[in-house]
């Protein structure tokens, strides 16, 4: 890892590394959530996704923040089966079309990716806060980066970032869904944490934990 | 060229089904399948959904339809991916999946441009509900039923197909009527039920079994030309007598 604060192309690729292994770690857990709520394959087509991620990766690293994301996407839209595929392919496209001019991430540029990534998610998915999806893990945490990144070093910008996306998927406990595979259940689907706000929690805490360790 | 069609769903079975079906209708597009997981599962590809993009685009540009939820995700997905230029001359289109898919391909292999088939993919769940009230007398009927004009033609034909006026028959009526654009022409068994023969749902919709009385009406410049044609292809069973 880099001396300086800001993330450099094998700074990201490294910790999308380690979310691959988060995921992976998780995924019979992830998958448990979906069962309760949906078709009960979360957990296996993310970690399906991101073990194929790491494989590119293992081939090549690509030279900057912003062709590494875009590969994460592409990989991710063609291996993540359901909505999941889609939703966090676009959330990566966006991500990487908005640093996309820069050599190296700042605080700022990650909390620019991170709004870029919810962008894509709504514009995508249509969902809005308050309905029981990634989007009331992701919007909280976009918000605490933003706020962050003023200040704050990268560590910082994504431990806020995961911090409030835990806050945001625990508050999905209460909701009754109104998008995707669990909207089918009605309030049947009250008393769940979404699968989607887990794993966007899992992931910004796995990408803070890189930041903070190198 | 004409506009081409791509079909996502979840099930490989039920995309290239709708593409069977679609295709009788119109033999000169392409329809593209994008059905199923990559494995050939339940799911969608965006891989599949890619190639079948790019299959289906002449130039003319493609009309996607599909079936729920995460298939639309994956579609968009997909045209966020091509090239923009590209993208541009694509239009997904939410829609009941085997009746949009039958008329787009009807209204695409008349030479419809990109807007037009969409629109008219677009229109077929506005048929449905309309459909689905009580025909004595909506709006549309009234229009549809009116007093004959000045320069209207009538007539009267007989079907003769064994199976009625099914699918087959019904696109291709759509389809040679499509030659004159400035003529209308009604079809129905009662006055107050005529539907317009520009939509083969519509047309088979009226249910016409053989041994029925078809009424046929034309108003336009060509209404002489297009009653003359109606009547003979029912005559003439749509060429599916012996």
């Amino acid at each position: 890892m880099g001396d300086g604060q800001a993330c450099t192309a094998a700074d990201v690729a490294s910790a999308i590394r380690a979310v691959a292994e988060v995921v992976t770690e998780h995924k019979v857990e992830l998958s448990h959530l979906d069962r309760e709520i949906g078709d009960g394959d979360h957990g296996e087509n993310l970690a399906k996704g991101f073990t194929a991620v790491v494989a590119k990766l293992d081939d090549a690293v690509p030279d900057t923040p912003s062709a590494v994301l875009k590969l994460v996407a592409s990989t991710l839209i063609s291996k993540v089966g359901g909505a999941s595929g889609p939703l966090f392919g676009t959330a990566f496209l966006r991500a990487a079309s908005a640093v996309a001019d820069r050599p190296e991430l700042d605080p700022q540029a990650v909390a620019t990716a991170l709004s870029a990534a919810l962008g894509g998610v709504t514009d995508r998915g249509k969902a809005e806060v308050g309905e029981a999806t990634m989007v009331d893990a992701l919007y909280p945490a976009v918000a605490a980066a933003t706020a962050a990144a003023g200040s704050g070093t990268v560590a910082e910008v994504l431990q806020a970032a995961a911090t409030a996306a835990a806050g945001g998927a625990a508050s999905t406990i209460p909701l009754q869904a109104r998008k995707g595979r669990a909207s089918y259940l009605g309030e049947r689907s009250i008393g769940h944490v979404d699968p989607g706000a887990t794993s966007v929690t899992y992931l910004l805490q796995s990408l803070a934990d890189s930041a903070a360790s190198r | 060229m004409t506009v081409g069609l791509v079909i996502v769903s979840h099930s490989a079975a039920l995309a290239s089904g709708v593409v069977e079906l679609a295709g009788q209708m119109a033999p000169d597009i392409i329809i593209e399948a994008a059905g199923g997981d990559e494995d050939g599962g339940l799911g969608t590809s965006f891989e599949k959904v890619e190639k079948a993009l790019s299959a289906a685009d002449t130039g003319s540009g493609v009309v996607v339809l599909y079936d729920l939820g995460s298939a639309l995700l994956t579609a968009e997905t997909a045209v966020e991916l091509v090239d923009p230029a590209a993208a541009e001359r694509i239009r997904i289109v939410d829609a009941p999946l085997v009746e949009a898919a039958i008329e787009a391909a009807v209204a695409a292999q008349n030479g419809s441009d990109l807007a037009a088939v969409a629109a008219v993919a677009a229109g077929v769940g506005t048929h449905w509900r309309q459909e689905g009230q009580p025909s004595d007398g909506s709006a549309s009927d009234q229009d549809a039923a009116g007093e004959p004009e000045q320069d209207t033609l009538a007539a009267v034909a007989v079907v003769l197909n064994p199976q009625g006026l099914h699918a087959r028959p019904a696109g291709q009526l759509v389809r040679d009527l499509a030659a004159w654009p400035d003529t209308e022409v009604l079809i129905g068994k009662d006055p107050s039920d005529m539907v317009e023969s520009d939509s083969v749902l519509m047309l088979v919709g009226l249910g016409l079994v053989k041994g029925d009385q078809v009424r046929v009406t034309a108003q336009g410049p060509h209404s002489r030309e297009a009653v003359d044609h109606v009547v003979g292809a029912f005559a003439d069973g749509f060429g599916e007598l012996d």
